[in-house]
């Protein structure tokens, strides 16, 4: 029994100690189920000998850990939030790297007839207008509040029984409206890798308010100073290289370009 | 002779949620003998078998063995009315009691098979105590408490649902073993039993001792008028 | 239904064909688990025993909580894990959280009233049984103890094995103190929500196939090797 003991607790020790380089970046979940991660961090490891463990967590859980210290670096989506994170001395700056964009999903039939709308904001307003079913991540993530956010810009209350926030990750909410045959806001990463699309197909892209920028934020070493700060700046560097612009220029998921480059060189 | 007696016990008393279960109790047993304890049913018989060994706490008064209380505590051993089997097989619960003793093992194991012998249980070493027959785990029980050689043996009402075979067994390993210097106070609601147990009786009613005396004297002459009754067979309140 | 079948399909394919990564992560949920579980029954058996023997204050109210956190979800217990174990919390300094060891501590805090809850049942029902017997025999607190242990070894396996099921199918705890980070902290269930969340219901149900096998092959070789235990018939 002790014996076992020993092992397993050698097992363990062996296990974090074999990768010295490694560290720890939080991402949003919306950015992982685009598959993007799984063609970067090889190549990432195979460059810089950097091992960068992703913890999948909504865009609120991603800023938390950074607060604590959890984490050596985020790369999420919600401009405001992040910009209030670097005033707030958690992180040292905040790096552009690269959008995507944000979509309108809804039933094949398009009973609300968004297919027609001009703009994201027009889209919404006949979402609404026919009481059509919507759901809403209602999680407090990117995605949430840019949803939030159009509501508003359409001058909308998103209220009443046809509005539906579910409190659930993207994947999650993605098989609620696929349940229900409802409308729902998503990004384009996450909709082409969605397994599970039953009647819901992309209804409204293309205007510019939808775009989602992703930044990159390095937990400020003052206030934590076991943050690997050296290798979050060697993959900052890494992340707005030509190399990575290529690799993620040219990601394509179903033949489609997800995410578009647009670091500051 | 065993030097934990004389056993004294002054003004001792049992109470349980402000009912008396036996006492106060004022006696003195000497060494060597059969003690039988009877009386009507509820008179506290077993209450007063536990107090005297011990594990009923005592209210009021004392229990005073001739040696320490520690040691007393370590030479006797009681036989339960309903036996309390050890979910082990037969050979095991001979060997536990050695085994607290810090007997050696293979010293342990050889007088378990002994006193398997001996209770006839000789055949049933390697069986599960708790699917033994009635009788057999009354002897099993007998065995395993006699194992430690105790210089004191309580038993409260050994033969209460056995059958003639069994109890004819079980007497002749109580007098063996009174024979051999043990101790023995035992219980018992059959006359008969008492009559051919006893070498001093002990009447019990309403918790106390009413009568005690040599056993000749008392089966033939009772001097209070509730033990001739009870001895009668009649209802005794 | 046809994801059933399909699940049933990947189920089959993943381990035919030993997918490394499912090997991987199988026995990730393995280590966590077990050594959860001896940590846990190493606890939880000692703890029911002495609540059952002896007699001190608060003995009634301790058995109570530990009934209580029968009940505790397990999100709950890796949100105060996480707290205690962050860099900003008491024991940030030792840096374990997203790490197997962080997911074993959570899952000894969740496991270890359901094990002590049920031992105690059980041993409570002996030391009644016992209880005359042991004391007239002169036992100290000690040779009780190991004996109501030692006689009710399989009413406690089924405690130990009704603490395995809760820790090798519980997600919430793990996934907020283990991360699923892939290749460290990832295991069969955090993987299960992985992809449920992806859509891929067929992989993740295979999946859950492959727990359930698990948890089954687990449950027959615990009952195997006690059977053939020497004295173990009855």
């Amino acid at each position: 029994m002790i014996r076992f003991l020993t092992a397993c607790v050698a097992a363990l020790t062996i296990s974090s100690a074999v990768w010295a380089e490694e560290m720890k970046m939080a991402v949003t979940t919306s950015f992982h189920n685009s598959g993007l991660a799984e063609v970067l961090l090889p190549e990432i490891t195979k460059d810089i000998g950097i091992e960068v463990q992703l913890l999948v967590v909504g865009t609120g859980q991603a800023l938390r850990l950074g607060e604590a210290g959890d984490v050596d670096a985020i790369l999420v989506h919600a401009k405001a939030a992040e910009e209030e994170f670097v005033a707030q001395g958690h992180a040292t700056h905040r790096t552009e790297i690269m959008y995507n964009d944000f979509v309108v999903i809804g039933p094949a039939a398009d009973g609300a007839g968004i297919g027609a709308a001009t703009d994201a904001t027009g889209a919404l307003q006949r979402i609404a207008a026919a009481s059509a079913a919507f759901v809403s991540r209602g999680d407090d993530s990117g995605t949430h509040k840019k949803e939030l956010s159009l509501w508003a810009a359409a001058g909308v209350e998103p209220e009443g029984k046809w509005y539906n926030a579910v409190g659930a990750g993207m994947g999650a909410a993605l098989n609620t409206a696929a349940g229900m045959n409802a409308y729902i806001l998503s990004d384009r990463a996450s909709w082409l890798n969605f397994g599970n699309k039953g009647d819901l197909a992309l209804l409204f892209a293309g205007d510019p308010v939808l775009f989602n920028q992703y930044a990159y934020l390095p937990v400020n070493p003052d206030k934590h100073t076991h943050v690997q700060s050296g290798l979050a700046a060697q993959l900052e560097t890494w992340l707005i290289s030509d190399r990575a612009r290529d690799l993620i220029d040219g990601y394509r998921l179903e033949g489609e370009q997800l995410f578009t480059f647009n670091a500051q060189q | 002779m065993s030097d934990l007696f004389p056993l004294q016990v002054s003004d001792a008393q049992v109470r349980r949620r402000g009912k008396v279960l036996v006492g106060p109790v004022d006696l003195t047993l000497q060494a060597g003998g059969v003690t039988i304890v009877i009386g009507p049913n509820g008179s506290g018989k077993t209450s007063l078998l536990k107090m005297l060994h011990g594990i009923l706490r005592l209210n009021r008064g004392v229990v005073k063995w001739a040696c320490t209380t520690d040691e007393a505590q370590k030479r006797q051993a009681f036989v339960f009315q309903t036996p309390v089997m050890l979910r082990r097989t037969v050979l095991e619960n001979l060997v536990y009691p050695l085994r607290l003793l810090k007997v050696p093992k293979t010293e342990a194991h050889q007088r378990a098979g002994d006193w398997a012998g001996r209770v006839g249980l000789g055949d049933a070493l390697r069986r599960q105590a708790t699917v033994l027959s009635g009788g057999e785990r009354q002897k099993l029980a007998m065995a395993r408490a006699l194992i430690r050689d105790p210089d004191v043996l309580f038993l409260d009402e050994p033969c209460a649902s056995l059958d003639g075979r069994a109890m004819r067994e079980i007497e002749t390993i109580l007098q063996n073993a009174a024979a051999s210097g043990t101790r023995i106070i035992m219980s018992t609601h059959d006359m008969g039993q008492a009559r051919r147990l006893a070498d001093e009786v002990l009447f019990i009613l309403h918790g106390k001792v009413h009568e005690f005396g040599p056993a000749a004297g008392f089966f033939d002459t009772a001097e209070t008028p509730q033990a001739r009754a009870f001895l009668n067979g009649d209802i005794v309140e | 239904m046809s994801e059933l079948w399909d699940g049933i399909t990947q189920a089959f394919w993943l381990i035919f064909t030993l997918d490394a990564d499912l090997v991987e992560i199988t026995l990730r949920s393995l280590q966590v688990t077990l050594t959860a579980l001896l940590i846990a029954c190493l606890i939880a058996l000692p703890l029911a025993a002495v609540l059952s023997v002896r007699r001190f204050p608060f003995r009634r109210i301790t058995i109570a909580v530990l009934n209580a956190l029968m009940g505790l979800p397990p999100v709950v217990v890796g949100l105060i894990v996480y707290i205690f174990l962050s860099r900003s919390g008491p024991f940030g300094v030792f840096g374990i959280l997203f790490t197997p060891t962080a997911m074993i501590i959570a899952q000894v805090i969740i496991i270890v009233p359901l094990i002590a809850s049920i031992a105690h049942q059980s041993l409570r029902d002996l030391w009644a049984e016992y209880h005359d017997l042991l004391i007239s025999m002169n036992t100290t607190q000690g040779q009780r103890i190991r004996t109501l242990l030692w006689d009710s070894r399989r009413a406690l396996l089924t405690a130990a094995l009704a603490g395995f099921g809760r820790g090798i199918g519980e997600v919430g705890a793990i996934m907020v103190v283990g991360g699923n980070i892939d290749h460290a902290t990832r295991v069969l269930t955090t993987a299960i929500a992985l992809e449920t969340g992806k859509g891929n219901f067929a992989l993740a149900l295979g999946l859950g196939f492959v727990l359930i096998a698990l948890a089954i092959a687990v449950n027959l070789t615990i009952h195997w090797l006690s059977h053939t235990e020497r004295e173990g018939r009855w």
